[in-house]
């Protein structure tokens, strides 16, 4: 069989972002990748010690995955239909079937068992979205995957193997399709609470690992590598870059992406307060930015940088963060 | 950050692939701007790449010498280790530090080699083999 839908490939800074835009544009509402983000209250800010990848720390800037979907699609009263299966076959056949009826299908996947990825960002990460517009005669899948600069295609076993990959956020397959929108989507009225709701998260739940409190205690285990191995040091601190910056958050852990919701909820809400909030959050970003700059020059060991400066450097984007919650329960008042 | 500092630093883990940051522009707006690499970046991913090829590398080594099982080394070459690989094929992280061992390993049933080819998505002979160093 052979099917091509008609889809607006956009690249977007990350993948589940990028494709709840892309399927809701695809329904004729007017969402961008970072207003799909903010609307959800993903940005945040956790550091889970007992969630190892590859032996270090889960660092989290956005809330887990599925969140943005599954809050755009609940707030917007847009009716997502999502499946999981226990026989990888039924969900490939699942699959063609809603390609056939004419729907585009949302897929999420492991990055480990995609070819397209370049190599060295294949590692065992189970939660990654992308969309399904089409198949070929040669049995290639025709994918437009957010993070990429053009749509790719993907061998019908690669794909299945994608989907059905286990272990830690496993996909069992999941796929969803939006069967109904309503008539008039109003975004306005929801943006401002979605807002107040992040500048809370920020300052932290009861739990020393989230907000602001999780910054803090990521500074102080900074810290607390003194006297550790050189070689431990360089690859934990390298770790915290790769999750900060690496394929997948647009860099600076969200927050452009952050400013760029804010600069667009301003227009939309006529609050010229939240301009001013997204400025911030700019300033934010690029301290988050110092900060790995700062770490990588440890690693390098090319300067003097001390585990004490790069510390100093996170507790000063912590107290930035701070200010950024004050700034943005103030422009939601 | 501003459209005119977006990194162009070509990462080599890229692989000529570009990707998208949100950086303002002279009128202070926000725009998509795509980035080739950011060599901060690209460090970090280097060096964690290199730790696994070393690891990769150690037991392969390790495992010519007859002191682990090959499951050692294709375990570490799919980008798997302990943890992730007992999360994915459902066996205990004891269990797997016992597959490590050639003795233990040597004596598992079909159904057991089954689990992890099946994981790793590799043959049952490449599993029970090497390649060459």
């Amino acid at each position: 069989m052979s099917i091509i839908l008609s889809i607006n490939h956009q690249q977007s800074s990350h993948c589940e972002t990028g494709v709840v835009a892309t399927l809701l544009q695809s329904k004729g509402i007017a969402m961008t990748e970072p207003m799909a983000f903010g609307l959800a209250s993903a940005l945040t800010f956790a550091y889970l010690p007992f969630v190892k990848i590859s032996g270090m720390p889960l660092i989290a800037y956005r809330m887990p995955p599925k969140t943005i979907i599954k809050k755009v699609c609940k707030k917007l009263n847009i009716n997502l239909e999502t499946r999981k299966f226990s026989n990888p076959d039924a969900g490939m056949q699942a699959l063609d079937d809603e390609l056939s009826k004419g729907n585009l299908v949302g897929l999420q996947s492991s990055v480990y068992w995609l070819p397209y990825f370049p190599e060295d960002m294949r590692f065992h990460f189970n939660a990654h979205n992308l969309v399904v517009y089409g198949k070929n005669d040669n049995d290639e899948y025709l994918i437009s995957d957010p993070v990429f600069e053009h749509p790719v295609t993907c061998r019908a076993q690669d794909l299945k193997n994608a989907r059905f990959a286990k272990g830690a956020l496993a996909a069992k397959g999941l796929m969803y399709v939006i069967r109904d929108v309503p008539e008039n989507v109003n975004i306005a009225p929801i943006i401002k609470p979605a807002i107040k709701k992040t500048a809370k998260m920020m300052n932290g739940l009861i739990l020393p690992y989230f907000g602001l409190k999780g910054i803090k205690h990521m500074a102080n285990k900074i810290r607390a590598l003194e006297g550790k191995p050189a070689k431990y040091t360089r690859l934990y601190l390298a770790h915290i870059v790769r999750m900060q910056e690496e394929i997948g958050t647009g860099g600076a852990g969200f927050r452009f992406m952050y400013a760029s919701f804010l600069e667009q909820a301003s227009k939309q809400t006529n609050t010229p307060l939240l301009l001013e909030c997204a400025q911030h959050t700019t300033v934010v970003g690029d301290l988050w930015r110092e900060f790995a700059m700062q770490a990588v020059k440890y690693c390098k060991k090319r300067s003097d940088v001390s585990l004490n400066d790069i510390a100093l450097t996170l507790e000063h984007v912590a107290e930035q963060e701070a200010k950024l919650s004050q700034l943005l329960i103030k422009a939601t008042k | 950050m501003k459209k005119q500092h977006v990194p162009q630093d070509n990462s080599k883990s890229y692989q000529g692939q570009n990707k998208l940051l949100y950086a303002v522009d002279d009128n202070g707006h926000y725009e998509g701007v795509k980035s080739s690499g950011w060599e901060v970046e690209s460090f970090a991913t280097q060096l964690a790449v290199d730790d696994l090829n070393e690891q990769t590398e150690y037991a392969l080594q390790q495992a010519h010498a007859g002191e682990v099982s090959p499951l050692a080394y294709h375990m570490l070459a799919r980008r798997f280790d302990i943890a992730s690989l007992s999360a994915a094929t459902g066996f205990f992280q004891w269990q797997i530090k016992r597959h490590l061992r050639i003795a233990i390993f040597n004596k598992l049933n079909d159904k057991q080699l089954h689990r992890y080819c099946d994981t790793l998505k590799i043959s049952r002979e490449t599993l029970l083999s090497l390649p060459s160093q």
